[in-house]
């Protein structure tokens, strides 16, 4: 690092430290929210209702295109080796007989691939989204088992596929890291989530669990997940003057154009990177090897490529979450109060990545304690870059924490829900900052109401029916607020014939969470528009602003931007009307749009058409672009999601299986936009927790560092048999301070399903396993 | 050689080790039928070969020489969609939209044995007429994956539509 970063580092953190001291003790009014969003008020218009996917039609007809299915003349195809050792040199690569092979375009090794930039590691700058700090086929280093390390181009996939089948390598293999008490052993490092410390020490908790009336401590674990996705990760790509056109399948769409473009010394403006339809994603569609080197030897053989991982690919080459190991030690007072709240342990990352899997941010505003103890640290091992997936940290976190809270509930007699409830935080516990809004307790009581929960059996492995032991479990979800900065939002309005039509164009991603269609349901309100005549367009890398499908932030993300955008219409258009309109004199504070006009916000007679302004004005249409605020409402206020989640299971006293044949999510998320597709969000979450409980896990071969399960045959995920009717509700308490006064519930769903099972398991049949998945095996 | 694709006869391939998947997405073009692990595990792949549910990933395109296939973009007539897929929209049974080609059709394939009798793991009377109940559904559509977890939404979607007309 040279002076002038560590200066720039070092001006930067002063900045932002004098911004987190500032931002909380500045009026409400100063930050973004302080005033509520005027969409929040309005109670008839389309938000709330339910609305059916707009690409609903394409989709159920196969019509909608996604990476593998554009089409380039004169295309290749790829096929990619993978290396069959954790750590190492490559001797000799013999590729003659590959070469040979009927069909055959390329053979591209670090031998002859381009010379091209490291990608930027994800976290490095804002726009950076490369999987690891490491060149891709530049040098004869193997640093994972899996790593891709030749690329056949050629005619057809078969071809490609059979001469990549012909490729001998010979390795010389160094010493690696592999196992888990391997990586302890070389030492662990403090873990750092967006540059902080994942630390956060109040009191003496160690001492105040030591004397605590009631003590729980125990040591959960989780293993590695695949986000397995059913569309593979693929790309259809074009060098086409001198720039580099890609069909990509991204949840991160002008990020990765970016980050690729700086890998061959392009220009932003020479990437055009569109992703219209993504086949799921859960954190994993992003920017992996496969993409750069599909680039480079399209630029090599001089022809457009094809890249479609294979199933086995998709594990060698796109990294799935973290195995951790945590303690959680609760003390309590007689009657149940927390007195000590203690989560910590490790994750293990690669020596070339920076995502530990930071289990305790959902512990740090879950309870009231005087004294928190919270630490994640990293171990290290010579493996495929993890990633983070579906609620990083939270969805395995909550698994720890609430099984612990269970586990208490039971030592100190008193019912799990009510034990909740009486630890309620009146403020955030770690940061101190006010809750912008939180009713979880609301949550819980129409949960257990609608659940049934006083029926649960009171004695653990007391209901029997048959062969089955029955019992019921519940556990809390969180996930925070989050919006990032970077989203930009551009309208058009064009005039068609007495009306308008209005183009929302954002850079973001649409991987079935009904962005799109929840976009244009906004827009609409906002606007005062019909839906029909409300266009979104998104998944492309030539729309202004970057907005990423994470972090369950792309609503608040866009929200925000439309609302920007939004602003700086009605401005333009107030100029457009001029002194002629009734709106003369007004200034864009005064006026709202209504039904496909402007209006006086205190006197909606004073009013004109869009068309009309745009029509004296002799415009056929008006565009404005303009970015979100920054998002300093995260600074000033502690926001979350929460849901209460209830399960019953149902396990077999002979067998040892599980089947969960009751499940219910309360959830406290803010305002919900769309209930159509926010259930099946809601519903998709608890479907994957549902997997992580009983049967998820990546095999990872701790002698050769090799992942031994990469197929769906033997990865186990939830399938139809495995899913009962899952009933959702919510408490719909708009948040006063977000856009629409809405959250993201991208991730709250899968977070806390974990525990939910394990401890209906446990009130099943009185045992309790704290070690996922939950299988047959550890039943018996 | 040839194939009956939605009615219209296409040449074979030339090359034997063909899969009837890929010549149908990357010869024919027809890419509504989805590959998502190449190896019969998701059913993405999923097509109806003069109306049976078949696994077109596992299937060489060669095998099928003058059999009707019908795909995804065969199922709408004109610009009506099938009843299936009308409910698929109404139920949400999906999210990204991947697996729902080969959902739509596994069903349509399903609701087919059901009306021969075919009996499943769940089935209790293996004498009596088939009904689909929830149970059934759930099981004779267990090889179709979903990651994104629209299984109820699929589920009330067959039962509305295919299914319900099984029983009936």
């Amino acid at each position: 690092m040279s002076i002038v970063d560590t200066a720039k580092q070092a001006a930067q953190g002063l900045m932002q430290g004098a911004m987190e001291k500032l931002v909380p003790l500045a009026p409400d009014s100063w930050i973004p929210g302080g005033v509520p969003d005027p969409l929040i008020a309005r109670k008839h218009g389309l938000i709330g209702t339910p609305v059916s996917r707009l690409d609903g039609p394409l989709k159920v007809k196969g019509g909608a295109r996604f990476a593998a299915e554009y089409r380039f003349d004169d295309m290749v195809y790829a096929a990619l080796v993978y290396a069959t050792i954790p750590r190492g040199r490559i001797v000799a690569i013999d590729q003659a007989a590959a070469e040979a092979a009927t069909g055959v375009v390329l053979v591209m090794t670090h031998r002859n691939a381009p010379r091209m930039n490291t990608p930027a590691v994800f976290g490095s700058s804002p726009t950076a989204v490369g999987p690891a700090d490491l060149p891709i086929l530049q040098d004869d280093r193997i640093h994972w088992n899996g790593q891709p390390i030749a690329c056949v181009l050629a005619e057809t996939q078969e071809q490609a596929d059979h001469a990549a089948s012909l490729i001998a390598v010979t390795y010389d293999e160094e010493p690696s890291t592999t196992s888990l008490a391997g990586a302890k052993a070389n030492g662990m490092e403090q873990g750092l989530f967006m540059g902080q410390p994942l630390l956060n020490e109040i009191g003496d908790a160690e001492a105040a669990l030591a004397s605590a009336p009631h003590r729980i401590d125990h040591v959960y674990r989780t293993p590695r997940h695949n986000h397995n996705p059913i569309e593979p990760h693929a790309a259809t790509l074009a060098w086409v003057d001198g720039g580099l056109v890609i069909h990509d399948a991204s949840q991160m769409v002008t990020q990765q154009a970016q980050t690729i473009g700086e890998v061959f010394d392009l220009t932003p403006d020479q990437v055009r990177l569109t992703s219209p339809y993504v086949g799921g994603g859960f954190g994993s569609k992003g920017l992996w090897d496969h993409q750069v080197i599909g680039a480079a030897a399209a630029q090599l053989a001089g022809r457009p490529v094809r890249i479609t991982l294979s199933r086995e690919g998709v594990y060698r080459v796109v990294g799935g979450r973290t195995l951790t190991e945590q303690r959680v030690g609760i003390g309590a007072t007689a009657d149940g109060r927390f007195q000590a709240l203690i989560h910590s342990g490790l994750s293990v990352m690669t020596p070339h990545n920076s995502m530990p899997e930071p289990f305790i941010l959902g512990t740090r505003a879950a309870y009231a304690a005087p004294n928190i103890a919270l630490k994640v640290e990293i171990a290290r091992m010579n493996m495929l870059a993890n990633t983070f997936m579906r609620a990083p940290g939270e969805a395995v976190g909550t698994f720890a924490l609430e099984c612990a809270v269970d586990e208490l509930a039971v030592q100190i007699g008193i019912d799990p829900v009510d034990l909740r409830i009486l630890n309620e935080p009146d403020k955030d516990p770690t940061s101190g900052l006010p809750f912008s809004s939180r009713h979880i307790v609301e949550a819980w009581r129409r949960g257990a109401e609608r659940f049934g929960w006083s029926d649960r059996p009171a004695t653990p492995a007391s209901r029997r029916d048959g062969e089955w032991l029955v019992g019921m479990g519940c556990a809390t979800g969180t996930y925070p607020y989050y919006r990032m900065p970077g989203a930009e939002a551009r309208i058009t309005l064009t005039r068609d014939g007495d009306a308008v039509r209005a183009t929302v164009e954002v850079a973001a991603a649409e991987m079935g969470m009904g962005t799109s269609t929840t976009t244009a349901i906004v827009a609409a309100e906002r606007l005062g528009l019909p839906l029909d005549r409300v266009e979104v367009a998104y998944g492309d890398s030539a729309i202004p602003g970057a907005i990423m499908a994470g972090g369950s932030q792309q609503t608040a993300a866009i929200g925000a931007a439309v609302i920007a955008a939004h602003n700086a219409l009605v401005a333009e258009l107030l100029k457009l009307a001029g002194n002629d309109s009734g709106l003369a004199g007004l200034s864009p504070d005064d006026v709202g749009s209504v039904d496909g006009g402007l209006s006086k916000r205190d006197d909606p007679v004073r009013r004109e058409s869009y068309a009309s302004i745009l029509s004296r004005a002799r415009r056929d249409s008006v565009t404005v672009t303009a970015a979100g605020s920054p998002p300093l409402e995260l600074m000033h206020w502690s926001m979350h999601s929460h849901s209460a989640l209830f399960c019953e299971v149902r396990v077999n006293a002979v067998t040892g299986e599980t089947r969960v044949t009751r499940m219910l999510g309360s959830f406290d998320c803010g305002r919900i936009l769309n209930p159509r597709t926010a259930t099946s969000q809601f519903r998709g979450g608890i479907i994957m927790g549902l997997g992580m409980a009983l049967m998820e896990e990546t095999q990872f071969d701790e002698r050769s560092g090799r992942i031994m399960n990469p197929s769906l045959a033997e990865y186990h995920l939830p399938v139809h048999m495995d899913v009962p009717e899952i009933d959702v509700i919510w408490t719909d308490i708009a948040d006063p301070h977000t856009p629409m006064g809405a959250h993201g519930i991208g991730e709250i769903g899968i977070t806390g399903v974990a525990a939910a099972v394990a401890n209906a398991i446990y009130n099943a049949t009185g045992k309790r396993v704290r070690n996922l998945p939950i299988t047959l095996d550890r039943l018996l | 050689m040839s194939l009956i694709i939605n009615g219209i006869a296409v040449p074979a391939p030339v090359d034997p080790r063909v899969s009837l998947l890929d010549h149908l997405r990357e010869t024919l073009h027809l890419t509504g039928t989805k590959k998502g692990c190449n190896q019969g595990a998701c059913g993405a792949c999923t097509v109806l070969a003069d109306g049976e549910r078949i696994l077109s990933c596992l299937a060489l395109a060669v095998q099928y020489d003058g059999r009707s296939i019908t795909t995804i973009e065969g199922l709408a007539q004109d610009d009506a969609l099938h009843p299936l897929q009308a409910a698929f929209i109404e139920h949400d049974g999906f999210q990204c939209g991947y697996c729902t080609p080969g959902q739509i059709c596994s069903a349509i394939g399903m609701a087919a044995e059901a009306r021969r009798g075919v009996p499943s793991h769940v089935t209790t009377d293996l004498t009596a007429d088939v009904t689909l109940s929830r149970a059934e559904v759930q099981e004779r559509m267990s090889g179709n994956l979903c990651r994104c977890g629209a299984y109820n939404g699929i589920v009330e979607a067959i039962r509305s539509t295919v299914a319900a007309e099984v029983a009936a």
